[in-house]
């Protein structure tokens, strides 16, 4: 089994959803994961706060430098992560598929380096 | 074994076998980059022997087992490798070396195939992936047939391979429920490599109808793997149909020489045969796609004696379910060329006009010999100069030029 990473992402300057959008939304992504987590793909998720809310820390010659974030202004953000657990790229990219129906933004998928043996 | 040998043969030998090779070995030992290694060391190991010993009866096998050795030993060699090499080096340590049954070594390539024109690798790396490891051409060969630097292309190769080994892209024939989404990426690729051999927007001449043959060896495989998909069979029939005519497409030096033009006893008559067969099987199996339709338009024209004798308004029929089926402005503009004969170059002006083709030297070319048709003179030119200015295919650019002179 390897382990990817599916990351949510959202343009930065987006409206805010409607309460509806979201109520629908939260649904839509509640069912995935329940279904996610039932096929035993599941290993972590979480939507993240708006770029805004970001910090940046940076260790440098011995000396910890804090900014206001994000780390960079893109014209995407990150908006929120899966973790999920698969047998190979395919079925990572069906679980992103639907991933990405169900939050309706688009969705990278990146596998994490195997943990050395 | 045959007598002695040289290293002409061998070459050939590598263009038929590898490809058949490293698919073998991807499977045996999961690791793409392994397998490639292997199967070019197997080879350097046989020109050498080969020269003094002769071609073996089975030269593939030969070089299956040899390369089966060469990647166990590197294997041994780099002990801190990965579990899986050691689960594949305890696997296949103790075999024995028959040849693998015929069955599983095309299911190989298959395989290959599909991992090479994964929809997560992007269409140019696919199509060079899929010359280089089942096609077995040199990265050089297709840095050349593409115009980029070799060390470009080399980079291109190795990124895609740590892709499809980092991001886990498998190695496997898809299931029947998938094969929809998958199979039009590898006939696009197919196609591609055709295309690029046949109407090369640039590349040398050698490596380019080195390229045709290369993309009718790969339709053939494929058509032969998955007989009961017919856009398989009808992108094979096609590219039979089209490579018929190739040699009377230029003349003696070079210069293209339009269909109506040609001299129609220089087409293989071999070739069409197969190729019209295939199209009959299509329409009695009747489930027509985008290729087999193409392939069916290509038959007509493959079909009539002269060009006075061709039936267009057969071709047009078929060029209007290829337009509902795959309505593109390139569909389009072909079907024009249909219009004008059935309906007179007016009609199909007035439709080629309507299309946002701007720059497709095709478009300009088409609009151009409309205009010329209709006594437009002046406004042909145009177009005729927007062509040329869109092309740099030499054939191409002569036969414009020719066309602009007699003006």
């Amino acid at each position: 089994m390897k382990q990817y990473l599916l990351s949510v992402h959202t343009p930065a300057d987006a409206p805010m959803p409607s309460e509806e959008e979201l109520g629908a939304m939260y649904a839509s992504v509640d069912a995935f994961n329940a279904e996610l987590q039932a096929a035993g793909g599941w290993v972590f998720a979480g939507g993240l706060y708006p770029p805004s809310s970001a910090t940046v820390v940076h260790a440098r010659d011995g000396e910890v430098v804090t900014t206001d974030g994000p780390f960079a202004e893109t014209k995407e953000q990150l908006g929120g992560v899966w973790i999920i657990e698969a047998s190979d790229l395919d079925a990572a990219l069906t679980w992103a598929g639907k991933a990405s129906a169900s939050c309706g933004a688009p969705v990278e998928v990146r596998p994490f380096q195997e943990l050395p043996a | 074994m045959v007598p002695k040998t040289d290293d002409g043969a061998v070459e050939l030998i590598f263009r038929r076998e590898s490809g058949r090779a490293v698919a073998t070995l991807t499977r045996l030992f999961g690791d793409i980059d392994i397998a490639e290694e292997a199967v070019q060391e197997a080879f350097v190991t046989a020109t050498s022997r080969w020269r003094e010993m002769g071609i073996p009866m089975n030269p593939g096998g030969w070089i299956v087992t040899t390369a089966k050795n060469k990647a166990l030993d590197r294997i041994r060699r780099e002990s801190t490798r990965g579990d899986r090499h050691v689960a594949a080096l305890l696997l296949h340590d103790n075999t024995d070396q028959a040849p693998e049954d015929r069955g599983s070594v095309e299911d190989d390539r298959l395989r290959l195939i599909f991992t090479c024109c994964h929809p997560a690798l992007a269409p140019e790396t696919q199509i060079a992936l899929t010359l280089r490891l089942l096609a077995g051409l040199q990265t050089t060969e297709i840095a050349r047939a593409f115009l980029v630097p070799e060390a470009t292309m080399a980079q291109r190769l190795v990124r895609a391979k740590h892709k499809i080994r980092d991001a886990g892209i498998p190695y496997r024939v898809p299931q029947a429920s998938e094969l929809p989404s998958r199979i039009p990426p590898v006939l696009a690729v197919v196609y591609l490599i055709f295309n690029e051999g046949y109407a090369a927007s640039h590349g040398d001449d050698l490596v380019r109808s080195e390229l045709c043959e290369e993309a009718v060896r790969l339709a053939r495989l494929l058509a032969a793997l998955m007989p009961d998909e017919l856009e398989v069979t009808g992108l094979l029939a096609l590219l039979l149909l089209i490579d018929a005519r190739r040699p009377a497409r230029t003349t003696r030096d070079g210069s293209l020489v339009v269909l109506a033009a040609q001299d129609r006893s220089r087409w293989d008559t071999s070739l069409i045969a197969e190729g019209l067969e295939l199209v009959r099987d299509c329409l009695r199996r009747n489930r027509p796609g985008p290729y087999q339709i193409q392939a069916a338009i290509n038959a007509v024209h493959c079909d009539a004696r002269s060009a006075e004798s061709t039936d267009w308004i057969q071709i047009l029929q078929l060029y209007d379910q290829l337009l509902a089926l795959a309505p593109t402005p390139v569909v389009a503009l072909n079907r024009s060329v249909a219009v004008a004969e059935v309906d007179g170059p007016g009609a199909a002006l007035q439709l080629v006009s309507a299309l946002r083709l701007d720059g497709y030297h095709p478009y300009h070319a088409t609009r151009a010999d409309l205009l010329r048709r209709l006594g437009r003179s002046d406004e042909a030119r145009v177009e005729y100069l927007a062509a040329l200015a869109n092309t740099s295919n030499e054939s191409e650019r002569g036969f414009l030029e020719e066309r602009l002179r007699v003006l």
